[in-house]
């Protein structure tokens, strides 16, 4: 657990907790920062802004195949049109899974991701280890996620490098063909759209 | 800068457990102080007097250890408050003692335009009348460079060989970006590695990366002998 960081020789909470208030407290008082700003930056991540977005968009390709196409030759347009956009988000691309090829996405160099689809990203995405070895090893973190990919099926890992960020577009479960994008919405987890995870047919916890 | 931030394919790490994944699943801030520094760097960030290029860079200049020793939005705070210094937005004497002692001439953002800067982004895409270097399809190969500045052209790409997949038409030149502010327009393609060029035999699956034309060596080629 080397990405937690805890220091052994004093209190680190309250000495970060006190380098950040004094921080605060400057910027406010030279005008720099609002509170009320600030705190609506943090609602909209917090409560508006998450996965239930990507998931809506996922669920719409699994049940519109003109909408898939569009999302797979135009994201940022065909995820606009759901009302998707901005920050951390304008160019989009999405990689589909398919039988034959599974889709990983990471950010060795900070910690990229399409906050517009997904929200604020995981520790764990922005943390050393998976950081290093998303691309070197990937099916190892696959397993460490607790997916087993058939020895036949290629592991294709994005790293996001530039201002592109990238969203998997997981495979819709079998035996679901009556449910509406609505109800498969539901099944649609942050961990499937980053590609460490499968969709499967119980709904997420 | 070939800095700790750069982990592509670095050894040592423990395997990630199941505390972890939970943890992800937990929120986005552990504490308190995460929230705010998350969002003073974005609301600093909207004043306007650095880019996000700027910023990587202030959080990545670190000593490594202290990079790979610290929280990730630790990180955030010592580049909010490098960026802070550097502009002169606030002065080393008042990051010190935590008081104004001079007057401000920017402004902050209110809450009611947090909504439309949000939705407006900061598309890093830039028309350029250059003409691509590459095709789809053709074969590229990464420069060997290590500029002590930024770039986003991570170590394990750096000498080895891909195949263009797509282009993404011109975008802002991240590295001098960072150095000067100015926004340079070059092409940015995505590339296919093949995991055994970048990781040695037996490793399989691909790696694709974003990368920026003047990383390419032909580009380098191909420009000295027009």
């Amino acid at each position: 657990m080397s990405d937690n960081h805890v220091h052994h020789h004093h209190s680190p909470l309250s000495e970060i907790d006190q380098r950040v208030n004094k921080l605060q407290n400057l910027l406010i008082e030279k005008g720099l920062i609002n509170q009320e700003a600030m705190d609506e930056l943090i609602d909209t991540y917090e409560n508006r802004v998450g996965p239930q977005n990507g998931a809506r968009v996922v669920a719409r390709a699994w049940t519109d195949a003109d909408y898939k196409s569009r999302l797979l030759r135009d994201a940022t347009n065909a995820i606009r049109e759901m009302g998707y956009e901005g920050r951390q988000g304008e160019h989009m691309e999405v990689v589909e899974n398919t039988d034959s090829v599974h889709n990983l996405v990471v950010c060795t160099l900070c910690s990229c991701y399409p906050w517009p689809v997904l929200g604020l990203p995981p520790t764990w995405y922005k943390a050393s280890s998976y950081r290093a070895r998303a691309v070197s090893e990937p099916r190892l973190v696959l397993q460490e996620f607790g997916v087993e990919l058939a020895p036949g099926v290629e592991v294709r890992v994005w790293d996001s490098t530039a201002e592109i960020r990238y969203l998997v577009l997981p495979q819709r479960p079998v035996g679901l063909e009556h449910w509406t994008a609505e109800q498969l919405s539901e099944l649609v987890t942050r961990d499937s759209m980053i590609g460490v995870a499968l969709v499967s047919k119980e709904p997420a916890v | 800068m070939n800095g700790a931030h750069d982990l592509g394919g670095m050894h040592g790490f423990a395997a990630i457990d199941q505390a972890q994944i939970d943890q992800g699943n937990a929120g986005n801030f552990t504490s308190l102080w995460e929230e705010k520094v998350f969002a003073m760097t974005l609301a600093c960030g909207m004043l306007g007097q650095w880019n996000l290029d700027q910023s990587r860079f202030a959080r990545e200049n670190t000593d490594p250890s202290n990079y790979l020793n610290s929280h990730y939005y630790e990180h955030w705070l010592h580049g909010l408050e490098t960026l802070l210094l550097e502009k002169g937005v606030v002065s080393h004497e008042e990051l010190k003692h935590g008081k104004k002692e001079s007057l401000t001439c920017f402004s902050s953002i209110k809450k009611e335009d947090v909504a439309a800067i949000i939705k407006q982004g900061g598309p890093a895409s830039l028309a350029s009348e250059h003409e691509p270097f590459f095709q789809v399809g053709d074969k590229a190969t990464v420069a060997n460079f290590h500029p002590k500045s930024h770039t986003r052209a991570p170590r394990y790409i750096r000498g080895k060989n891909g195949v263009i997949v797509k282009h993404h038409g011109t975008h802002i030149f991240p590295d001098e970006h960072a150095l000067s502010g100015t926004k340079i327009p070059v092409h940015l393609y995505n590339i296919r590695f093949e995991s055994d060029e970048l990781w040695g035999a037996g490793s399989d699956g691909s790696v694709f990366v974003d990368v920026f034309e003047p990383y390419l060596l032909a580009s380098a080629a191909k420009l000295s002998a027009n």
